[in-house]
C-alpha cells in the first residue's frame, strides 16, 4: 500500500509541493499590473497613482481629445486595410502551399512566409524605414498600411494553413466526383470549410496591427500617428490617468477580438 | 441461354508510376481487366498492392501513366472526375461536414442541374433506400459510423452513376456492423442494378459479396475469377496463401499427365492432374485446403504423422501434423473433435479433385 501511494503521489503536476503558490505568483505577475491599470482608469484624481474616488472623468476627457480620436481612427484605418489584405494574401499562399501539390521550394517558401515571426521587430522596422526612404515613398498612412500588411501576413497565414491541413483532402475529391467543377468545388466546399480559419487569421492580423508600435513608430510620418504611438508620446510627458483610460479601452477591444478568434478556432477543431 | 455480357469497364495495359523527387514507385504494372455491367466486382489484395490506385484511376483522381480505361466503350482517361458518370464511396466516408444529410445526398444532383422537384424526390428516394430518411436534417457529426456509411452510399447512389466505386467502405466499422453491411451492400447492388467495383483487403468480404474477384499483388493482377474459382483453384502461391488457409506441400512428380501421380516428401502418394509442362522427377508444390484433408486414427508403427498442435475453435478445431520437417494444417469438423487429441498418430488421405499442382 505504502509504495503504491508513493508512486501515485507525483503522478499529477498539481501534486508537486508549492504548485498552487507558484501558479498564483505567475498569473499575478502577468495580470495584476493590468488589473491595477484598469482600476486606476476610473480614478477621479489627476495623479495616476493616488486613489481618490470612482469617476468616468478620464473617459469623458478622452472623448473630447481630438488628437486621441485622430490616432484611434488612424489605427482603425490601418488595421481595417492591412488585416484584410494580409488575410487575402495569406489565404492564397496557404492554398498554394498546402493544396498546390509538390513543387520546387515548397518547404522553403513555407518557412520563408513564417520567418518574419522570428526576425526581431526592430530589424524589420529599420529595414522598412530604409526601404521607404530609399525609394522615396512617402504616402503617410499608406506607408503604414503597406508595412502592416507585410508583417501581418505570417500571423494570418498560420491559422489558415492549420485549418487547411486539418481539412480532409478527400472532401474536395468527393465534390469533384459528384460532378462539381474546380470553381464550384472551391466555392461550395473549400471556402465554407476554410472560413473559420480565415476569420481567425483575420482577427489575429487585426489585433497585431492595432497593437503594433515599433514598426509604426519608424514608418509613420507626421499625421499618420496611430494609437499606440500616441500613447507612447503621452507617457513621455508623464503617466496621466488618461493613458490608463485609453489603455483600458484598447485592452477591452483586444479581449473582444481575441474572444472572437478563440471562438472561430474552436469551430475549426471540433 | 447465354446472355450477352456488356462491358462496363475495360482496363487496358494500365500502368501507374508515382514520382516523388528522384524515386519512382510502380503502383500498377500493365493491368488488364474487364468488369461487366450489373456485376459486383471486387479488387482484392494486401495494402499497397495497387487496388486503390486502380479505383482512383477509374474515378479520375489520379493521372494515368500509360494505358486506357473505357467506360461502356467510351475512353475516359482524359476526362476530369466531374465529367465521369461514376461515383465513389470513400473509406472515411468524407461527408461534407458543413452540410446536413439531405444536402450531402442532394449535392451531386444539384451539380448536375436537375430540376428542384427531381432533386427532392430522388434524394428522399435514396435516403429511403438506405433507411436514413428520418435523419435528413442531421449534420454528419451527429451520426454514428454505420449511419455515416449509409449516407455516403446514398450520396454516391443519388445521381444514378453507371458504376459505383467503393474504397474499403466497411473497414472503419466494427465487426457486427461490418457483417450486416455486407448483406445490405449485396442487396443494394441487386436492387439498383448498378455495377459495383469494391476494393478490400479482407478476403472474407470479397468471397461473400462478389460476383467476381481480381486478386492484385505488387501492382500486378494475379487472378480474376468467381469466388469459388479463386478459392478452389488458385493460379499461384500468392493467391493460394492470400485467400483462406492453404497447405503448400513439396514433392516430386512420379507420373506426369492427366492422371498423374506425385509423391510428397512425407511419403504419401497422390493421384491428381499434372499440368503438361511438368515432367517426371520434377519438383512440384502441391496445394490443398486444410478442410479437404481427411484423417483417421493410426498407430506409431504404421504412420510417422502425429498431431503436434491441437487448437480448439468452438465450432471446429485446427490441428497441425508434423513429419519430415513438413507441417500440414488440417481442419477438423465438429463431429471429429472428440476422436483426436494431441500426439495421436494419424493417417491422411487427399481426395483427388481437391489437390492441385501449383507454380
Amino acid at each position: 500500500m505504502q509504495t503504491k501511494n508513493k508512486k501515485t503521489k507525483f503522478r499529477y503536476v498539481w501534486n508537486f509541493p508549492g504548485f498552487g503558490g507558484w501558479t498564483a505568483i505567475f498569473f499575478g505577475f502577468l495580470y495584476i499590473p493590468i488589473f491595477i491599470l484598469v482600476c486606476y482608469s476610473f480614478n477621479s484624481s489627476k495623479f495616476a497613482m493616488i486613489w481618490t474616488g470612482f469617476s468616468f472623468r478620464w473617459y469623458a476627457k478622452l472623448f473630447s481629445n481630438d488628437d486621441i480620436q485622430t490616432a484611434t481612427i488612424n489605427s482603425f484605418i490601418v488595421a481595417f486595410a492591412a488585416a484584410p489584405l494580409a488575410t487575402i494574401i495569406a489565404t492564397f499562399s496557404a492554398l498554394a502551399l498546402v493544396r498546390g501539390g509538390e513543387f520546387r521550394f515548397r518547404e522553403f517558401s513555407s518557412g520563408l512566409i513564417t520567418l518574419p515571426l522570428m526576425v526581431p521587430e526592430i530589424v524589420t522596422a529599420v529595414a522598412t524605414l530604409i526601404f521607404f526612404a530609399s525609394l522615396g515613398i512617402n504616402l503617410g498612412l499608406i506607408n503604414v498600411i503597406i508595412a502592416h500588411t507585410v508583417f501581418c501576413i505570417p500571423f494570418a497565414f498560420m491559422p489558415i494553413k492549420a485549418a487547411l491541413e486539418a481539412m480532409d483532402p478527400n472532401l474536395e475529391l468527393a465534390a469533384r466526383d459528384l460532378y462539381s467543377d474546380k470553381t464550384s468545388t472551391f466555392k461550395t466546399i473549400t471556402l465554407p470549410l476554410l472560413t473559420p480559419g480565415i476569420l481567425s487569421g483575420f482577427m489575429l492580423a487585426f489585433v497585431i496591427s492595432i497593437d503594433d508600435f515599433i514598426i509604426t513608430l519608424m514608418v509613420a510620418g507626421g499625421g499618420a500617428t496611430t494609437l499606440p504611438v500616441y500613447i507612447y508620446s503621452m507617457v513621455k510627458m508623464g503617466v496621466s490617468p488618461e493613458v490608463n483610460a485609453v489603455s483600458s479601452l484598447m485592452l477591452a477591444f483586444s479581449i473582444f477580438i481575441v474572444t472572437l478568434y478563440w471562438f472561430f478556432n474552436r469551430k475549426i477543431n471540433n | 441461354m447465354m446472355e450477352k455480357k456488356v462491358n462496363a469497364i475495360d482496363v487496358r495495359n494500365v500502368t501507374k508510376i508515382y514520382t516523388s523527387g528522384n524515386t519512382q514507385t510502380k503502383a500498377l504494372k500493365s493491368a488488364n481487366l474487364t468488369i461487366y455491367d450489373n456485376e459486383f466486382f471486387t479488387l482484392l489484395g494486401p495494402s499497397g498492392c495497387g487496388k486503390t490506385t486502380l479505383l482512383r484511376l477509374i474515378a479520375g483522381f489520379e493521372d494515368i501513366t500509360e494505358g486506357s480505361i473505357n467506360l461502356f466503350n467510351q475512353e475516359i482517361v482524359n476526362l476530369p472526375p466531374n465529367k465521369r458518370p461514376v461515383n465513389t464511396v470513400f473509406q472515411q466516408y468524407s461527408l461534407f461536414p458543413h452540410l446536413n444529410v439531405y444536402e450531402n445526398v442532394a449535392f451531386g444532383l444539384r451539380r448536375l442541374k436537375k430540376d428542384a422537384s427531381l432533386v427532392e424526390s430522388r434524394t428522399f428516394e435514396v435516403l429511403e433506400l438506405v433507411q436514413m430518411k428520418e435523419y435528413a436534417n442531421r449534420k454528419p457529426n451527429q451520426l454514428s459510423g454505420g449511419q455515416q456509411q449509409r449516407v455516403a452510399l446514398a450520396r454516391a447512389l443519388a445521381p444514378e452513376p453507371k458504376v459505383l466505386l467503393l474504397d474499403e467502405p466497411l473497414s472503419a466499422l466494427d465487426l457486427k456492423l461490418r457483417q450486416a453491411m455486407r448483406f445490405e451492400l449485396k442487396t443494394l447492388q441487386r436492387e439498383t442494378g448498378i455495377t459495383f467495383v469494391f476494393v478490400t483487403h479482407d478476403q472474407e468480404e470479397a468471397l461473400t459479396m462478389s460476383d467476381r474477384i481480381a486478386v492484385i499483388n505488387e501492382g500486378e493482377i494475379q487472378q480474376i475469377g468467381e469466388p469459388e474459382q479463386i478459392y478452389e483453384s488458385p493460379s499461384n502461391k500468392f493467391v493460394a496463401n492470400f485467400i483462406g488457409e492453404a497447405n503448400l506441400l513439396s514433392g516430386v512428380c512420379k507420373t506426369p499427365g492427366e492422371n498423374g501421380v506425385c509423391e510428397l516428401d512425407t511419403g504419401h502418394e497422390l493421384n491428381l492432374f499434372v499440368p503438361p509442362h511438368i515432367k517426371q522427377n520434377d519438383k512440384v508444390t502441391i496445394f490443398i485446403r486444410p478442410e479437404r484433408i481427411k484423417i483417421e486414427k493410426s498407430s506409431k508403427d504404421k504412420s510417422q504423422l502425429s498431431i503436434s498442435e491441437f487448437t480448439y475453435l468452438g465450432n471446429a478445431a485446427t490441428i497441425q501434423l508434423k513429419s519430415n520437417n513438413q507441417l500440414i494444417n488440417v481442419n477438423l469438423p465438429i463431429e471429429d473433435l472428440k476422436i483426436f487429441k494431441k500426439d495421436d498418430y494419424v493417417d491422411i488421405h487427399f481426395p483427388k479433385e481437391s489437390a492441385q499442382v501449383i507454380d
